[in-house]
């Protein structure tokens, strides 16, 4: 009855390792041993670190691969799934299945993922107005970075940015990678309240909080656009694996849009 | 179809029901009632399904007024509720005659209160589930806790019919069995299996952990119990890349004191989780109130599967006797 998790090994080159989480509650790592020995984080938080140097790339495109082989081919009586970077939890009815046995049919899922197509990934821009009272950490982050604020949001907006998930809170996307030159650790202490749609760095990644909830990440700016929305078809603006641009846009804009996206 | 007008909402006084799994892949986690048991056993008293919506209050309950009248019951802690001044006994239903009203104090023994209503409370589903989701402003009754003035519909339950399967139900008295009763009696000391990050600990802190009281926080909530005691550190590589987090799991932030995340956790996290509430002891989290003591008890996996096979058992077979009303 007692379930040891298996030692790392490879099923058909997938390199995952499963482990319980709580008794209804399975965990699969991807490629782990890629990244569990790099060096410790020199920033001091753990989003300090290269996010490449904490998991690849291909751990990510094998969770969302994993994900979606889950959601065309749904295993009875699983009940939820939590995808993040290299990993994912499954939790399932423990009263139908035991984790030696979810593991079983979960290891000939894997054994599948080669021939998982991933769907096109979606462009999605994100309208944001920086700096000001929108973005209180923009002056702070240019001093810790020695430039311009004009350079910052140039940066901030240079890059096309990966949803690796969604977590923390409905519609939270964590979007890497940042560019190294911004990349900063999260605030010592973390704010009560955080403005809806607020946009936020924190080591390399990047994203926007979607509700006013406490928050560590250092604001840039803010987007007018609603990020999750009961109403909308698919709820949240963002999926996992669209690829995320950013438009620096000025105040007047960002009312005229505010108004027109409420 | 009948209704409830709110006349006091209590303290914070949301519709529940056993939640909306599945919207992981969202951010959105399931929300539900978060002493789940005393939902389910309250519905089945009333002859609902166990998943219908209730209204779920905690520590001071409100004031209802059912102008067309109810079958209803109080399930969970005794929030000292009576019915135009007569009081109404925990798990048992009772009848609310037209203009009659329900009015509850503050609690005296746990957290939450549930009051279900024979049919349910009927509010616009969200992704299928009328649990209010508070955060994000989502669910329930207009996506908030509940409000004077407030009136909430009651649902029209298919076996509502006169001289039908529920005028029979309704004729007899209905309680839980004391097997049942014994499930549900408060329980201070959670049993808890190891979290996926528990050898990141080291062995002095995981027997602090687990030979300590802890205090529930008064900023515990839906989202978390905040705990307050001997700080527990993780090993010196305490440092982790975010992963999806389970209910009940037990997380340590760098302060060391542990957060329980709960119905309205957050869906993925990045502190170590040194442990993990049994799932047959979920309800019971529910029920803490802030600085109640609570302590842990390890159990392993197969132990925990069984606790919580027996308990199923036991809720499915003999829960509820039966004798003739009044």
């Amino acid at each position: 009855m007692r379930y040891t998790f298996a030692a790392m090994d490879s099923a058909a080159g997938t390199n995952a390792r499963f482990q319980f989480a709580s008794d209804q509650s399975l965990l699969i790592y991807f490629d782990e041993q890629v990244w569990q020995h790099r060096s410790p984080d020199p920033v001091g938080t753990g989003a300090g670190r290269s996010l490449q140097k904490q998991f690849t790339l291909e751990a990510n495109e094998n969770v969302r691969k994993l994900l979606r082989l889950l959601e065309l081919e749904p295993v009875a009586g699983v009940r939820n799934l939590h995808p993040a970077y290299c990993s994912l939890l499954i939790k399932f009815d423990a009263l139908r299945m035991r984790h030696d046995e979810l593991e079983a049919i979960l290891r000939k899922y894997l054994e599948r993922l080669k021939e998982v197509r991933l769907p096109e990934p979606r462009r999605v821009e994100i309208a944001v107005c920086y700096g000001g009272e929108f973005g209180p950490d923009l002056a702070e982050v240019c001093t810790m970075r020695g430039m311009t604020e004009a350079q910052a949001i140039e940066l901030h907006a240079s890059v096309e940015y990966l949803v690796y998930f969604l977590g923390f809170v409905p519609g939270f996307a964590y979007l890497g990678e940042l560019p190294k030159e911004l990349v900063t650790p999260r605030l010592a202490a973390p704010r009560r309240r955080v403005p809806v749609g607020s946009v936020g760095i924190a080591g390399n990644q990047t994203g926007v909080y979607p509700f006013a909830t406490p928050g560590g990440w250092r604001l840039l700016g803010r987007t007018p656009l609603r990020m999750f929305r009961a109403d909308r078809d698919g709820l949240s603006l963002l999926s996992i694996g669209d690829c995320v641009r950013f438009t620096p846009i000025d105040a007047e804009r960002f009312a005229v849009l505010e108004k027109q996206w409420a | 179809m009948g209704v409830i007008q709110v006349l006091e909402p209590g303290l914070f006084t949301t519709v529940q029901d056993l939640g909306r799994e599945g919207y992981g892949p969202l951010g959105v986690s399931p929300s539900g009632a978060a002493d789940a048991l005393s939902l389910r056993m309250g519905n089945r008293l009333v002859g609902n399904a166990e998943g219908e919506a209730g209204l779920e209050m905690t520590l001071l309950g409100g004031t209802f007024a059912f102008p067309d009248g109810a079958f209803l019951i109080m399930a969970g802690s005794d929030f000292g509720a009576t019915l135009d001044g007569k009081p109404v006994e925990l798990w048992r239903a009772v009848e609310a005659k037209p203009g009659q009203v329900l009015r509850m104090g503050p609690t005296r023994a746990g957290a939450r209160c549930y009051l279900c209503v024979h049919g349910g409370i009927a509010s616009e589903l969200f992704l299928g589930s009328a649990a209010t989701h508070i955060l994000s402003g989502l669910g329930g009754h207009n996506g908030r806790a509940l409000q004077k003035g407030d009136v909430l519909k009651i649902g029209t339950h298919r076996w509502k019919r006169a001289g039908g399967w529920f005028a029979s139900f309704r004729k007899r008295e209905w309680m839980l069995s004391p097997r049942v009763m014994k499930i549900l009696e408060p329980r201070k000391v959670l049993r808890v299996t190891d979290g996926p990050q528990s050898d990141w600990f080291a062995e002095g802190s995981k027997e602090v952990f687990h030979a300590s009281g802890y205090r529930v926080a008064e900023d515990s909530n839906r989202m978390g119990i905040r705990l307050q005691g001997p700080a527990i550190q993780a090993s010196a590589s305490g440092e982790m890349i975010s992963e999806g987090v389970a209910l009940g799991a037990i997380q340590v932030p760098e302060g060391g004191m542990p957060i329980i995340l709960f119905v309205e956790q957050q869906t993925t996290g990045g502190y170590p989780k040194i442990a993990n509430v049994i799932s047959a002891d979920l309800h019971h989290l529910g029920q803490l109130r802030p600085r109640d003591e609570i302590r842990f008890e390890r159990v392993d996996l197969g132990h925990a599967r069984g606790l919580l096979r027996i308990q199923e058992m036991q809720l499915a077979g003999d829960s509820w006797h039966r004798g003739q009303r009044g």
